[in-house]
């Protein structure tokens, strides 16, 4: 019989112990001076001797057949030393892969990057260019001539599953339907998630409220836009430096794609300008490889920012349903949503993953889940932290309230009464372990916050959220120089600018030394074994996994060592306080080794102390938050202040607590941002209106408020120093905390996203009377 | 397109470059100066990635002509630091978090610095909308305006 | 653009000699932070560029005949930095302190504002609202424009080629005079007015409004002066009464369409409110001045 997935995964119980250095504060963070002063290098800033520049020509329309292309003029254009299309890729049969939290196709990677038979959103990419400068570029590509066949377009979730909607793809039967449909569908896939009996659950509730609610499609907004070189050697090496969240993720897909041997490739993640899951995928890449490699020169490609907007993956927009059924007593007895979730241009949305967070806070006996992941001529949509969950959160969490309401509790109480716990089954599949979310709970409950007083027009929201900690390949390899400090080449991405201090921490935790003397640095695809893309909040989780297994690796080369130098077994070597140790006085009595004596004396005893770790990791220390929300609603123009934020999670363990607030506040105002403000506005055309941070209003500093943060630790039990993964959860609840303090502030409830001023405003005229006449 | 010759200053260098009319003093910067500290973000004067001073006067880079700043005085992020002895903020900023990624510190620093010449002692509020201009998608903004506060207290005492 | 030209004029004949020189399109740049956008998005394509930055008349900020004068070209943060001009037109500098962010108004004039023609724009209504005049250089020298005259339409002026605002001069303000501008945005800066309201009073000595102007922004395409909202609040003591009438007439005047940026009902409503609430602030000014 094949061993399950996930059969050979490598999980480290945790260890309870007293620690020096995790959960402190790093000596030094190794990225940070360069970063102030400007030297950090980021994609953008790799320049190659004798690099010509790249721009792409995208599609002006939401959906057309591509009649034909000619390249002629361009091509003629002084300067320019390549013009590719279509032709210059070969086509792709369906292959599904992972890449981060969502699937993809290379059927459709291929066609995403550059378009074939059609262009499928305002901002496909239809040619690209190489040019000596990119005034050359852009005249070049003004000189292409596109023929389109222009078809109808359909942007909207709920108008793209109408059976006569304008299809995209005539070859997609709706999946997870039986018997498969006859008729092509922008459904692309139907799932469902069920625990117990739903109809006999609603039959024992004595309130039920069912709701539905819509989410406009959001941009993770990271600040630094994608940017790529390659260089394709007249050898047939591939050198690339790109803003990733993946490097060895990227290269198999270029590899796939450009059918190219891996070891042909090299990929280095540069310093990355902010991912937030919207750097899990390839665009310019295997753009500029093919490039490079027709001009011969080294090709170098970056976005402009309202190329970002119009082509790099947003969220999904978003159509939900939600049903709950509570007793008297505040018992919910079951709990039913649908969940239909645009995809973009190609099938591969979040919903999956959303599917399995929108009860899972909760210990429901009964519950129904359909998902429906739906094609539309929008750009292909790319995780956005949490992915999913936001949107999904705003339904039960806004429901929830309705229902703590309903039965006479406070909310945070009737969440309390119904929170998930140690052995709380879920709908989709394992019962849950140790969790800390009754703590953030009691935490929120206890927390000042819930004292201050609100006045006329101000109300308070409580959401709450809940991810996943994922695991998968990491590697790490762990070098001890001949003066004992220490090089740790990580495999992941440090997507935060926190991770390489986190994972020195860590080590020098292991190693007994202080964290100055171990350095973090991402290694290229060629200095590690295969490292899956830094998603779903793994960075550190299971990057350290990695690390911790290196770094004990290494102490028993040290030992072996120190047990050469003193002729005695390995066995009779003990690792404390960073030394080897003889394991007992009847081994003799030696002076203890420190990692620097051993370094020095390890090449002629054996060679080089180092460790390796090339592991799968399992998943696990799933990751739950509270959050506390105080507004001020100006009744006269429906603007919503955020007077004050609180946010209370289980980090299991936090390694860099400083880090790990700035990573709740910064999660926090993204959804904070995504809640309010944050849109994608489409013309009646299918263009993008406001593909730029002017109109696309992401937070700025002075509408944000202090958020609170307080951490939780409940040790996640698979991990040696119980660190669950941090980095989504704290995105999840602002939509819903907010939606609910603006109800507690106005009596108005929201259920169409975004909260901004002309729906507030619209929806506070509407209740008008009906509050008066209460 | 036929290049201009411009001769300027940049952080107390006196410094020459060629550039075409349509190329921006960002664009200069970076590609012709190869001084990549200084950042893009939009292009459009809405992020503040870009920010320098001209002639002591906060501007984004992206929203000025290379053909505009001859003979002025332009200081960028590079010129923040004093040898290996950093600026108090850029200092703060480290060691109160006030980066994660880094993409928008340097024009964050330059606007910092330019506000604490103007105003030694600014309100959080004065922080907060003297920054609206820098847009940070990783922080927050917490603990960015906890560092200029904390840095001004620091410049103001010494 | 692919032969862009950038000439630097430094006296206005030799700006209006560059413009008329040129058959191909030409921009004015004086801060830059709308033209070297729409340079950045190809939605302009200029043969010629002619700063006129450099010019002393666009650059200086004066007292004249007991009112103000100052250059078109004068960037936000240096109006925002004189302090007599400031605590003389607060109205004016309401609008000013509202464009862009830092680093805009370091760079961005009201000239550049006005001659951009965006309904939108923050610092026009409360100018129009001081009953602000262009002073408009030309290949047939200079004429005297009020300020309302000059947008016609988004991204249009009434200038005739090779015609370029120099300065603006504001009138002497009676006693009791108060001006203010508030605007809506989603964001609190960084931000493009969904609608703007400009409002400027004169009050008598008992506090009898004897002078009023209102003055809409991003309700219609371009700056709307409302005399019917003007005669709501002239004399009268600018009473709950008054301002309710007033409020019926601005809404009432509003033309603005359904974009992205707001809808028609949004923008009426809020218009009205604004229009309330800024004209107490000028109230309160006009009390206190």
């Amino acid at each position: 019989m094949a061993p399950k997935p996930g059969s050979f995964s490598t999980s480290i119980p945790y260890e309870e112990k007293k620690l020096k250095i995790v959960g402190t504060e790093p000596a030094d963070r190794p990225d940070a001076v360069d970063k102030v002063t400007g030297r950090a290098r980021y994609a953008a800033d790799y320049n190659l001797p004798g690099q010509l520049i790249g721009k792409v020509l995208r599609s002006p329309h939401a959906h057309a057949r591509v009649l034909s292309i000619d390249t002629a003029a361009a091509e003629a254009v002084p300067g320019v030393k390549a013009v590719v299309t279509r032709d210059d890729f070969p086509d792709m049969a369906v292959e599904h892969a992972a890449s981060g939290e969502l699937m993809i196709n290379f059927k459709d990677v291929t066609r995403n990057m550059m378009a074939r038979e059609k262009v499928f959103y305002d901002g496909h990419p239809v040619a690209a260019v190489a040019a000596v400068s990119e005034s050359a570029a852009k005249k070049a590509l003004k000189l292409i001539k596109v023929e389109y066949e222009v078809l109808p377009h359909v942007i909207d979730v709920e108008a793209a599953m109408q059976s006569d909607a304008p299809i995209l793809h005539e070859d997609q039967f709706t999946k997870g339907v039986d018997p498969t449909p006859e008729k092509p569908s922008n459904i692309a896939t139907r799932i469902e998630s069920k625990l117990g009996d739903i109809e006999a659950g609603f039959d024992q509730a004595d309130l039920v409220i069912e709701r539905e609610f819509r989410t406009k499609p959001v941009h993770q907004g990271y600040i630094e836009p994608q940017a790529s070189i390659a260089n394709y050697t007249d050898g047939g090496q591939v050198e690339v430096w790109t803003s990733t969240q993946g490097h060895f993720v990227f290269r198999a897909q270029i590899a796939k794609l450009l059918q190219l041997d891996m070891s042909k490739i090299t990929v280095t993640a540069a310093e990355l300008g902010g991912g937030f899951g919207g750097k899990n995928n390839v665009y310019l890449e295997p753009l500029a490889v093919v490039l490079s490699r027709k001009s011969r020169r080294p090709v170098k490609m970056v976005m402009t920012r309202d190329e970002v907007f119009r082509a790099t993956g947003p969220t999904s927009g978003t159509h939900t349903k939600v049903k709950i059924g509570v007793t008297k007593d505040g018992r919910i007895t079951a709990g039913q949503a649908e969940l239909n979730y645009q995809s973009g241009a190609f099938a591969g949305s979040s919903v999956p993953m959303a599917a399995i967070t929108v009860f899972t806070r909760y210990d429901i006996e009964n519950v129904l889940v359909v998902g429906h992941d739906v094609t539309c001529n929008r750009p292909k949509v790319a995780a956005y932290r949490a992915p999913g969950a936001p949107m999904i959160a705003f339904g039960v969490e806004s429901v929830l309230d309705e229902l703590a309401e309903g039965v006479g509790m406070d909310p945070v109480s009737f969440r309390l009464k119904n929170a998930a716990r140690e052995g709380t089954q879920t709908h989709y599949g394992p019962k849950l372990g140790p969790i800390g979310f009754v703590e953030t709970l009691e935490s929120a409950q206890a927390h000042p916050h819930m004292q201050e007083k609100l006045g006329p027009n101000q109300g308070r929201g409580v959401a709450t959220g809940f991810w996943f900690t994922l695991g998968k390949e990491t590697s790490a390899t762990l070098n001890v120089g001949e003066d004992g400090t220490v090089n740790v080449i990580m495999g992941t991405v440090d997507v935060t600018g926190g991770g390489r201090s986190a994972l020195a921490m860590v080590v020098a935790e292991e190693l007994g030394i202080p964290t100055e003397k171990v350095r973090v640095k991402s290694g290229d695809t060629t200095a590690l074994g295969f490292n899956f893309m830094t998603a779903g909040s793994r960075g550190t989780a299971a990057g350290s996994m990695a690390t911790v297994k290196a770094s004990r690796d290494a102490i028993q080369k040290a030992c072996e060592v120190a047990a050469r130098i003193w002729e005695v077994e390995t066995e009779e070597v003990v690792w404390e306080d960073g030394h080897a140790r003889p394991a007992s006085t009847n081994v003799g009595d030696f002076e203890p080794l420190s990692l620097a004596d051993l370094a020095r004396r390890a090449g002629a005893l054996g060679g080089t102390i180092a460790g390796h770790a090339e592991l799968d990791v399992a998943m696990g220390g799933p990751g739950f938050g509270t959050h506390i929300v105080d507004v001020e609603v100006d009744r006269q123009t429906g603007a919503v202040k955020v007077l004050r934020y609180t946010l209370v999670q289980d980090a299991g363990k936090a390694v860099y607590p400083k880090f790990i607030e700035g990573q709740f506040q910064g999660g926090a105002v993204q959804g904070i941002g995504m809640a309010l403000n944050e849109e994608y506005i489409y013309s009646e055309k299918g263009t993008l209106e406001n593909p730029g941070f002017l109109d696309y209003r992401v937070p700025v500093a002075s509408d944000v408020p202090f958020i609170n943060t307080e951490i939780v630790e409940v040790p996640n039990p698979m991990h040696p120093y119980g660190i669950r993964g941090i980095g989504e959860v704290p995105i999840i609840p602002p939509i819903a905390a907010l939606s609910n303090a603006i109800y507690h502030a106005t009596g108005v409830r929201l259920r169409d996203h975004p909260l901004s001023p002309p729906k507030v405003l619209a929806a506070l005229d509407e209740a008008a009377p009906a509050i008066a006449a209460e | 397109m036929k290049k201009v010759h411009i001769s300027t200053t940049i952080n107390g260098d006196e410094v020459d470059f060629l550039c075409e009319p349509t190329q921006t003093l960002l664009d200069v910067l970076r590609d012709e100066l190869h001084m990549t500290g200084t950042k893009e973000g939009c292009g459009t004067g809405d992020c503040g990635a870009c920010s320098v001073t001209l002639d002591g006067t906060l501007v984004c880079s992206c929203l000025v002509l290379g053909a505009e700043v001859g003979d002025k005085s332009i200081e960028t992020i590079e010129g923040m630091a004093q040898g290996e002895e950093l600026h108090p903020l850029q200092q703060k900023f480290i060691d109160h978090v006030a980066l994660q990624c880094g993409i928008c510190t340097p024009g964050l620093l330059v606007a910092s610095k330019k506000l604490l010449e103007r105003n030694p002692d600014p309100s959080e509020e004065e922080i907060r909308y003297w920054l609206a201009g820098n847009l940070c998608r990783c922080t927050g903004y917490q603990k960015i305006v906890e560092a200029v506060a904390d840095a001004a207290q620091e410049m103001r005492s010494a | 653009m692919d032969n862009l030209r950038y000439e630097a004029a430094d006296t206005l004949a030799h700006a209006a000699q560059l413009i008329a020189a040129e058959s191909g399109d030409v921009r004015v740049l004086a801060g830059g932070t709308d033209v070297l956008v729409q340079m950045h998005s190809d939605m302009i394509e200029p043969d010629l560029i002619v700063d006129i930055k450099n010019i002393p008349e666009v650059r200086t900020i004066q007292q004249e005949d007991g009112g103000w004068r100052f250059g078109a070209a004068v960037p936000g943060l240096e109006l925002m930095d004189h302090a007599d001009f400031c605590a003389a037109w607060p109205g004016v500098m309401d609008g000013v302190k509202l464009i862009g962010s830092v680093q805009i108004r370091g760079r961005a004039s009201v000239g550049g504002n006005l001659c951009n023609a965006s309904p939108a724009a923050d610092s026009v209504p409360p100018m129009i609202a001081a009953s602000a005049m262009a002073t408009v250089f030309g290949p047939n020298g200079s004429r005297e424009v009020p300020v309302q005259d000059i947008a016609v339409g988004p991204g249009k002026t009434s200038l005739e080629k090779g015609e370029i605002v120099v300065s603006f001069s504001l009138p002497p303000r009676p006693a009791h005079s108060g001006d203010a501008y508030l605007r809506f945005t989603p964001r609190t800066e960084m931000d493009i007015a969904v609608v703007g309201v400009a409002v400027n009073l004169t009050l008598d000595d008992a506090g009898i409004c004897t002078a009023a102007r209102v003055v809409l922004g991003a309700v219609a395409a371009r700056a709307l002066l409302v005399q019917e909202a003007a005669d709501a609040l002239i004399g009268t003591s600018v009473d709950d009464a008054a301002i309710e009438n007033m409020i019926q007439e601005v809404r009432a005047a509003c033309r603005p369409i359904d974009d992205k940026r707001g809808t028609i009902e949004f923008r009426t409503k809020v218009a009205g409110v604004l229009a309330e609430r800024a004209t107490k602030i000028a109230l309160e000014r006009a009390r206190g001045a």
